[in-house]
């Protein structure tokens, strides 16, 4: 890929790795440039990150080579990844909340057995590193009150400060506004001038057309494409990503849509810390329609589900369900249940099954007060494990097994299990979120077949997804959402995903 | 100056009282600092006390009773470590067995070999860690008012133990707050994946947290039966390791404050025993036990947020998994 | 209770797992008698025979098993909320002030006693009840709304109510002149029949030991606490919120309100120690009854995995060791009881902390082991 005539930065050779049944890697290749900027894209679970992880010794593979500067090295802990001068910036930063950016710079390099001199050392550094590459940071401050990107800077400061002459950056811009993620982009070039080489692993392909030098794509653990950035365009990319077009192509009769059903106006919500997760969103869910939600990850779309599904309360504003006003006390996930809005959380996992459960308790989560399931005062695992199975039979969950621990399920068939539940309870209003993430493709197939079907039996259904080929596909409205505001609204046949990103990068209606 | 004697008398016992919660909450720091939960301090104190006692009596060596105090103890601590950080196992549980097991064979073995029912045979001369006079303290209390008094009766005759006990908050609050050590520890207790991501061994500094705390378990377990008493008692260590607890959780894990809330609780109990069977011109008999309940009580009310707060290392308690 | 990451069969996960905890436990409690120079073999002969081997025995064995059953029921529910309860001796403790204090009043009222006195029993056994489930409110209740961890709080609440007995006994319900600090007799309307009494009629003679029908109570409380837990709505709840609770709160289930309401009932079974020791055997409340039951009730429903079939199963084997333990110091003075709280610990230890290993092992045994 590269014809340097010095070796390249970095090698990987028929790198594999298997987590369980799963191959997270299967004989994968890459070269990287000295001092160039190398991208590498893939959909959630494609395996980048796992590759990253092994290059900087969190995993060992299970075969292949890595040489660095054309010497092979075995990298078996992040020790070792730091002494061949590979620093990572993580997707989840790597830093202690309660210390000074200087303590967290130094940690695991601190140069003695006595702080002092190596804090001295590291201020000194910290100064010239931020004259150089303009990274200006206050090293006293307390890292957990530091903004989110000036975090990243402060691992960015880390890997430099440990000599890092490769910097890998796993999503980097999936927690930065559009003007952080510009200066990121600034410094990474800034890094490429002073002979670094950089690998930036996104799923984004805007910031792969904007920053990179080369692109090398992955699919399902391989590595399947390998392009000179100049020389490929976003659709090529794309294709390559995904492979077979399946998202695109979702079966959608023309419908009119029906009468409103659920309507907010004016809702704002505020997190724990205080900070505006909403601000005055208003919008209206049609019977027989799919509004889609467009947005960059943490951008209100979590917050804007859990307050439509009583989880969270808005600080502000009201809903409205049949023209009726919901009280307080009827925004409650079970009041909500029982007159028609069911939820399929973003995150199955984490909020929507017990994964400790049986796959029968989970069929009924959210419904256990519901008197079929009962005989008697009691609770009937007969009647429980009956319900199931049908709902399960329905909804093509494999194993149909009631009785085997959720956590046994493949990420499909869980979401399936969720779905089953859910839709099988005759919804009004249907909130679904990453309805496919982690999902295989057949299994993605089967569920946005579901949601049309039910958008076209009448059901209102909102849909947030940080795919956006995935709304656009199912959408017949989408709405975009940036810091927690809506900036626009578009029918989904005149969409067009140039014009929705910048929606969704907070240029608004009015600005552009 | 009756007044300032009983000052001085109550403050000395103060001091003397807070010494095994001193060393015990400095133990329970150096643990939690590295996000090890630690209930066990009461079990490894306890056992301390007990193979320090044993020790001594064999050998008619308090030091040596010391050396075998740390030594039970620290193997008590690294069994809670095993648990804790190699099998990852909860590590409240492991602290509940661990203050059993003390509990349990202390008595065992104390009865077996003694025969008074888990007592140990009464410590006497170099067996038993004697008070040291601290150089002027006969001349300060005779020449220099008040100021003279004072250094004799509560800084003046101590036993050893004692002022390696003062000494080791010293080390601990240089250690953690200056050192290359003491900063992985606080960075371990708080984001383990963060030291990890550093290339340092998290289980290094886990296991080496939780063996400091048994060795400073070991010290306050061997001055309570080889200095303060003479001689090991079934569950002597009556609930000291809990308020040691109390003292870490209201110092907000912090040395200093945790050395000045052990003087706290220990001023409390001075009092307390000053107090018992002494009636007062309007309360009548004083309820000594309300002073008693009061360390546990002023904890939970802590605890709850009501006067100020308590944020405890943030990783503590949860088993490091290196996730995906 | 914890992520296994190991996955066994289901029979080896609920029976040999904790059998071979067992196993090990009773192993290293052979390995100390051998250091202390006693045979083991012949120790443990004696232990059976002293627990098993007579009617009286059984008896004492049993009531001891109550206790325990009692205990362990308590830390079994918590821990189905993902709480872990061990404030078992504070709350039996408060439950016997209660229970005490419920005697004493209706001593107040002999006109009450001779008409319904078959009500004083019930009532004293529900003011046990209440006492505990109070008691554990507190600190539910701090969990819940203000993120005070339970551990801690139950353990200072633990000694807080150990010195509030000793000042409750000494100056408000104590005996008037009693050296001891105890209450006076309850009324004999209020205590619990003792076993031998109550099988008499049936034609069932029965030596006289302490058990007494706190034993069927706990038969009650085992089956009482599976319905709940796996037959209503609550215990769903219970499980849900203990498992994961931002599923709870998905499902519309309330984690805070779950926590306090497990924690109630927690401390309520915790009540009945105070049920069988205060009401059934002493008939009055003495200092430090609670003995360190509270404690081992965790071994029992770590060893019985929360299960109450698993609990019974390991308070019955709880009431072994106290039983036998007692008989064989009386042959061994050498073996004291305590003997029993180190197999305790041990037990704690290898079916609490270490279950990993356990599971591991038995997962290499199995041929189940696999990498990691």
């Amino acid at each position: 890929m590269s014809t340097a005539p010095v070796p390249p930065a970095i090698e990987l050779a028929g790198i594999s790795k298997r987590f369980g049944a799963v191959a997270a890697n299967r004989d994968v290749s890459l070269a990287v440039a000295v001092g160039s900027i190398h991208g590498i894209v893939g959909e959630n679970g494609a395996g980048k990150s796992t590759l990253m992880s092994i290059l900087y010794g969190f995993y060992e593979a299970d075969a292949g080579e890595i040489r660095v500067a054309g010497k092979p090295r075995r990298i078996r802990s992040p020790a070792d990844a730091i002494a061949a001068g590979i620093g990572m910036v993580h997707q989840h930063f790597m830093l202690v909340d309660t210390l000074s950016v200087v303590e967290n710079v130094v940690l695991g390099a601190e140069g003695g057995a006595r702080l002092k001199g190596g804090l001295a050392k590291a201020r000194a550094e910290l100064a010239r590193l931020s004259r150089e590459y303009g990274l200006a940071i206050e090293p006293d401050a307390i890292v957990g009150e530091l903004s989110v990107g000036l975090q990243q800077r402060v691992e960015i400061l880390k890997a430099l400060y440990r000599g890092a002459e490769v910097l890998i950056l796993d999503e980097p811009t999936a927690v930065l506004t559009p003007a952080e993620a510009d200066q990121l982009f600034a410094l990474l070039r800034a890094l490429k001038a002073q002979g670094k080489t950089v690998i930036l692993i996104t799923h984004k392909l805007r910031e792969i057309m904007a920053v990179t030098d080369t692109v090398s794509v992955m699919r399902r653990g391989e590595m399947v494409a390998g392009f000179r950035t100049a020389e490929t365009s976003p659709p090529a990319l794309a294709e390559a990503m995904v492979g077979r077009r399946v998202l695109l192509r979702v079966e959608k009769p023309p419908r009119e849509r029906g009468a409103a059903v659920l309507e907010a106006v004016g809702l704002t919500c505020r997190d724990a810390r205080g900070t505006e997760t909403l601000r005055d969103v208003g919008l209206t869910l049609h019977a027989g329609e799919i509004v889609g939600i467009a947005g960059v990850a943490g951008n209100g779309q979590s917050e804007l589900l859990e307050v439509l599904a009583g989880l969270v309360q808005p600080t502000r504003g009201v809903i409205r369900l049949g023209g009726r006003i919901l009280t307080a006390a009827d925004r409650h996930p079970a009041r909500l249940r029982e007159r028609g809005v069911m939820h399929v959380p973003e995150d199955r996992q984490r909020s929507g099954l017990v994964t400790a459960f049986s796959a029968a308790e989970n069929a009924i989560l959210g419904y256990q007060g519901d008197p079929a399931f009962r005989a008697g005062p009691f609770l009937s695992p007969a009647r429980i494990e009956a319900h199931a199975r049908t709902a399960f039979a329905a909804y093509d969950v494999r194993p149909p097994d009631p009785a085997l621990k959720t956590a046994k399920f493949s990420g499909g068939n869980q979401q399936k299990i969720v779905l089953a539940r859910e839709i099988e309870r005759h919804p009004r209003v249907l909130l679904v979120g990453q309805p496919t993430r982690g999902v295989d493709i057949g299994a993605i197939e089967f569920i946005h077949r579901r949601l049309v079907e039910l958008r076209d039996a009448g059901v209102a259904i909102l849909l947030v997804s940080v795919e956006l080929e995935e709304v656009m596909a199912l959408s017949d409205r989408i709405l975009a959402l940036c810091g927690g505001r809506i900036t626009g609204e578009r029918a989904a046949e005149r969409a067009d995903e140039r014009e929705l990103g910048l929606l969704m990068a907070g240029v608004t209606d009015e600005a552009a | 100056m009756d007044w300032l004697q009983t000052l001085a008398v109550v403050l000395d016992s103060m001091v003397r009282l807070s010494i095994p919660l001193i060393c015990a909450a400095m133990a329970g720091l150096w643990s939690e600092k590295a996000g090890v939960v630690d209930i066990g301090l009461e079990g490894k104190m306890l056992v301390a006390a007990f193979a320090a006692a044993v020790a001594a009596y064999a050998s008619g060596s308090a030091w040596v009773g010391l050396g075998a105090g740390i030594l039970a103890s620290v193997a008590l601590a690294l069994l809670h470590g095993f648990a804790a950080i190699t099998w990852r196992g909860n590590q409240i549980v492991s602290g509940v067995a661990v203050n059993m097991l003390a509990a349990g064979l202390s008595v065992v073995l104390g009865n077996a070999w003694y025969g008074q029912g888990g007592r140990t045979p009464s410590l006497e001369g170099a067996a038993r860690f004697g008070e040291l006079t601290l150089p002027f303290a006969r001349w300060a209390r005779e020449h220099v008012p008040v100021l003279g008094l004072f250094y004799d009766e509560v800084v003046s005759g101590h036993a050893a133990p004692a002022y390696l006990a003062i000494l080791c908050v010293l080390a601990t609050a240089l250690m953690l707050k200056r050192t290359r050590f003491g900063l992985r520890i606080r960075a371990v207790g708080e984001n383990p994946a963060a030291v990890d991501t550093a290339g340092i061994s998290v289980a290094g500094l886990r296991y080496a947290a939780v063996a400091i705390c048994g060795l400073l378990c070991g010290l306050g377990g061997t001055y309570l039966a080889v200095a303060q008493s003479a001689g090991f008692l079934p569950q002597m260590t009556a609930g000291r390791g809990f308020i040691a607890l109390a003292a870490v959780i209201f110092a907000n894990w912090r040395p200093w404050p945790a050395l000045g809330a052990c003087l706290l609780f220990g001023l409390l109990d001075a009092v307390a025993i000053r107090l018992q069977g002494v009636s007062l011109p309007g309360i009548g008999l004083v309820p000594v036990e309300a002073i008693q309940a009061l360390p546990y009580l002023m904890t939970i009310i802590l605890l709850a947020g009501f006067i100020g707060k308590a944020t405890p290392p943030k990783a503590s308690g949860i088993p490091y998994v290196k996730e995906r | 209770m914890s992520a296994a990451p190991i996955d066994l069969p289901r029979w080896a996960d609920t029976a040999l797992v904790p059998l071979v905890s067992v196993a090990a436990a009773l192993l290293v409690a052979g390995l100390v008698v051998i250091g202390i120079g006693e045979n083991p073999l012949e120790a443990t002969a004696l232990l059976l025979r002293g627990a098993l081997g007579s009617a009286e025995g059984i008896g004492f064995t049993l009531y001891y098993t109550t206790n325990f059953i009692f205990t362990g029921l308590a830390v079994a529910v918590a821990f189905h909320a993902g709480l872990f309860n061990i404030g078992g001796e504070g709350q039996a403790t408060v439950a016997g002030i209660f229970a005490a204090l419920a005697c004493t009043a209706l001593s107040a009222m002999p006109g009450f006693l001779s008409v319904a006195g078959f009500l004083a029993a019930p009532i004293a056994i529900l003011a046990a009840a209440a006492g505990g489930a109070a008691y554990a409110f507190v600190p539910g209740w701090l969990q819940a709304k203000r993120g005070s961890h339970v551990v801690i709080t139950t353990i200072m609440l633990n000694f807080v109510a150990a010195t509030l007995i000793v000042y409750l006994l000494r100056e408000v319900i104590g005996k008037v002149g009693s050296m001891q600090p105890e209450t006076p007799d309850f009324p004999p309307q209020a205590v619990l029949a003792p076993m031998h009494q109550l099988l008499a009629p049936l034609g069932l003679k029965l030596p006289a030991t302490p058990l007494n029908s706190a034993f069927l109570l706990a038969l009650m409380a085992l089956v009482a606490v599976w319905l709940l837990i796996w037959r209503t709505r609550l215990g769903y709840a219970i499980r849900t919120v203990g498992a994961n609770p931002r599923a709870a709160a998905y499902a519309g289930i309330s984690p805070a309100a779950v926590t306090m309401v497990a924690m109630a009932i927690s401390g309520a079974l915790a009540g009945g120690l105070a049920v069988n020791e205060a009401l059934g055997v002493q008939h009055r409340l003495v200092l430090d009854f609670t003995a360190g039951y509270g404690f081992v009730g965790i071994a029992v429903a770590l060893m019985g995995r929360g299960h109450p079939v698993g609990v019974g199963l390991a308070a019955l084997l709880f009431g072994v060791l106290y039983q036998g333990g007692a008989e064989l110091s009386f042959d061994k003075p050498t073996i004291t009881r305590d003997m029993v709280v180190v197999i305790g610990g041990v037990l704690i230890l290898f079916a609490g902390a270490l279950d990993g290993l356990f599971r591991k092992l038995v997962a290499l045994a199995l041929g189940r082991g696999g990498p990691g």
